[in-house]
């Protein structure tokens, strides 16, 4: 009885423990595969090149800062719109609404979480940058813009959800703490309540940002995808192309081994690269916090 | 005379439970009453009246008059922040602020606008010292409160009240968690404390109920079955019920 019981425990155990494995075993299988076909750009293409503004593989030009840029500048604009829409709404879904609305928006937000991102890419197109062209009186609506507003309603539900359960999780007490003080309600929210809850909201901005700019599809649909580099403060108006959609628009017309394809996973490796520095900073910031709050709590 | 004058009050919460009943009580300036009795009396409900807290929880009914110094602080026109800042809370649990400690005391005042610095100095120095906590805690004020001992964090909730400079301070089982050194200490502030404030305490036992009390009222599921001056109460009480209770017959 008893050795079966161990028997169990054993495998049981065993089991849990190859699965977390597993997982970091599969990002490392990844990270190798994308290293073993993207290094050898480094052999094959000038770091000038690289380096250079002008992407047309055609003719070798591999210039992959424009599409860095492009990335960089349709996220950061997603982040503004995002970030404050989505703590916003996470505020008053957790402290400011009634709890019948409460009961109806967070399951509507989680259902906008839940929208194909082709789907919001097909709105971009017909109704989105339709109107950003006249309202806006551009050459074109297929902008960065639009995609920083597409890419920003992506995100939101993402910031809203994580956000608010974090909010939740402050005690009730420290609202009466602040409350019996004499402390109005946004008094509350904006010194105790967001404080508090400031790792976690950490937490949901920095997903909201790893959604953005790992989105492929929709910034495909509504970008433009011309690789213009994007520095100045009007690029946001003009067309771009983001890393993710040239790698997802040209790698099914490669030459499987040629110097394009390589480059195509070289970009791979710049989006991995950036996005774990994303997460790394973001992690250090919330784990500063914790153990601070660990050391204090001992 | 009379600081808080309570006409039938009545409360009921939105689940339909009732919790206070036609109560009528009259609370005097500079002293401290106990308000005691078994759990579910209606004790918190009534000190969560005197400042307006119950606002934010489910109620659904209340009916009578609550006037401090002769104004009905139910009415819907009265300046809640206001009154809250004139009647402190200290609550079962201590919950300091996730800040420093003389952030903690000098919360209330920047919520109230105030920026001098030496005036919220001042009323650090002054509040921790009327706490009973300025020996301990006057060399590192800049320390996070959330680093001190549960009964440390306990009397800085009691500044940080005070630091408002309140008129009426409310303590719902303020030493609920605390060792007998800290309950001690705490009580000992409350004694000095009432030379200049109405005290209410919510004691969390019949012992500490009979120590402190200048006048005791004894509710018994959201009624008040009897009010008295504290030593007539815990020695001679007038009802049956009362004196059970605090005999330990039940409860």
């Amino acid at each position: 009885m008893e050795k079966s019981l161990n028997w169990r425990e054993f495998i049981i155990t065993r089991l849990i423990k190859a699965s977390g494995y597993s997982a970091i075993l599969f990002v490392a299988l990844i990270f190798f595969f994308l290293v073993r076909e993207g290094l050898p750009t480094l052999g094959e293409v000038e770091l000038k090149s690289l380096t250079g503004t002008r992407w047309y593989p055609i003719e070798d030009y591999f210039g992959i800062l424009p599409l860095i840029t492009g990335s960089l500048i349709i996220t950061i604009g997603a982040g503004l719109i995002a970030v404050p829409f989505g703590i916003g709404t996470a505020v008053y879904i957790s402290e400011i609404a009634p709890r019948w609305v409460r009961e109806i928006l967070k399951p509507l937000v989680e259902l906008l979480g839940g929208l194909p991102s082709v789907v919001l890419g097909f709105l971009g197109i017909l109704v989105l940058s339709p109107f950003l062209r006249v309202f806006l009186d551009l050459p074109t609506g297929l902008t960065a813009l639009a995609g920083s507003i597409l890419l920003g309603a992506i995100s939101v539900p993402t910031v809203v959800s994580v956000a608010e359960d974090a909010l939740d999780s402050v005690p009730r007490s420290y609202r009466e703490g602040a409350w019996a003080l004499g402390a109005t309600r946004w008094q509350t929210i904006w010194r105790v309540t967001l404080p508090a809850a400031r790792s976690g909201v950490l937490t949901a901005v920095m997903l909201g940002v790893g959604r953005s700019i790992g989105e492929t599809m929709t910034v495909m649909m509504v970008t433009g995808n011309a690789p213009v580099l994007a520095v100045k403060l009007g690029s946001i108006f003009s067309p771009v192309r983001t890393m993710t959609a040239t790698i997802a628009a040209e790698m099914g017309e490669v030459a499987n081994g040629s110097t394009h394809y390589h480059v195509l996973f070289f970009i791979g490796m710049v989006l991995f690269l950036i996005s774990l520095a994303v997460n790394i900073a973001a992690s250090s910031v919330v784990f500063r916090a914790r153990k601070r709050a660990e050391r204090i709590l001992s | 005379m009379y600081k808080i004058i309570i006409e039938n009050l009545s409360i009921q919460y939105s689940d339909g439970t009732e919790s206070l009943r036609n109560i009528s009580l009259n609370i005097r300036d500079k002293a401290v009453t106990v308000l005691f009795g078994p759990a579910g009396g209606g004790k918190s409900t009534l000190l969560r009246c005197l400042n307006r807290l119950n606002d934010l929880t489910e109620v659904s009914n209340s009916s009578g008059r609550v006037l401090i110094d002769g104004e009905n602080i139910l009415d819907p026109k009265t300046d809640v922040i206001a009154l809250r800042r004139k009647v402190g809370m200290v609550f079962a649990r201590p919950v300091v602020l996730p800040l420093s400690i003389r952030g903690n005391l000098t919360y209330g005042l920047e919520l109230a606008g105030e920026t001098r610095r030496s005036v919220l100095d001042e009323a650090v120095e002054r509040s921790l010292k009327l706490a009973a906590i300025w020996d301990e805690v006057h060399d590192r004020l800049d320390d996070p409160a959330i680093a001190l001992s549960g009964g440390q964090q306990q009397r800085i909730c009691l500044a940080r009240v005070l630091a408002l400079q309140p008129e009426i301070i409310l303590l719902d089982e303020p030493t609920s968690g605390l060792d007998p050194i800290s309950t001690g200490k705490v009580e000992a502030a409350l004694i000095e404390l009432k030379k200049e404030y109405t005290v209410i305490l919510v004691p969390h036992s019949v012992q500490q109920a009979g120590r402190t009390a200048d006048h005791a009222a004894f509710f018994l599921q959201g009624e008040l079955v009897e009010y008295d001056e504290g030593k007539k109460l815990f020695t001679a009480p007038k009802e049956k019920r009362t004196e059970d209770y605090i005999t330990g017959r039940f409860g």
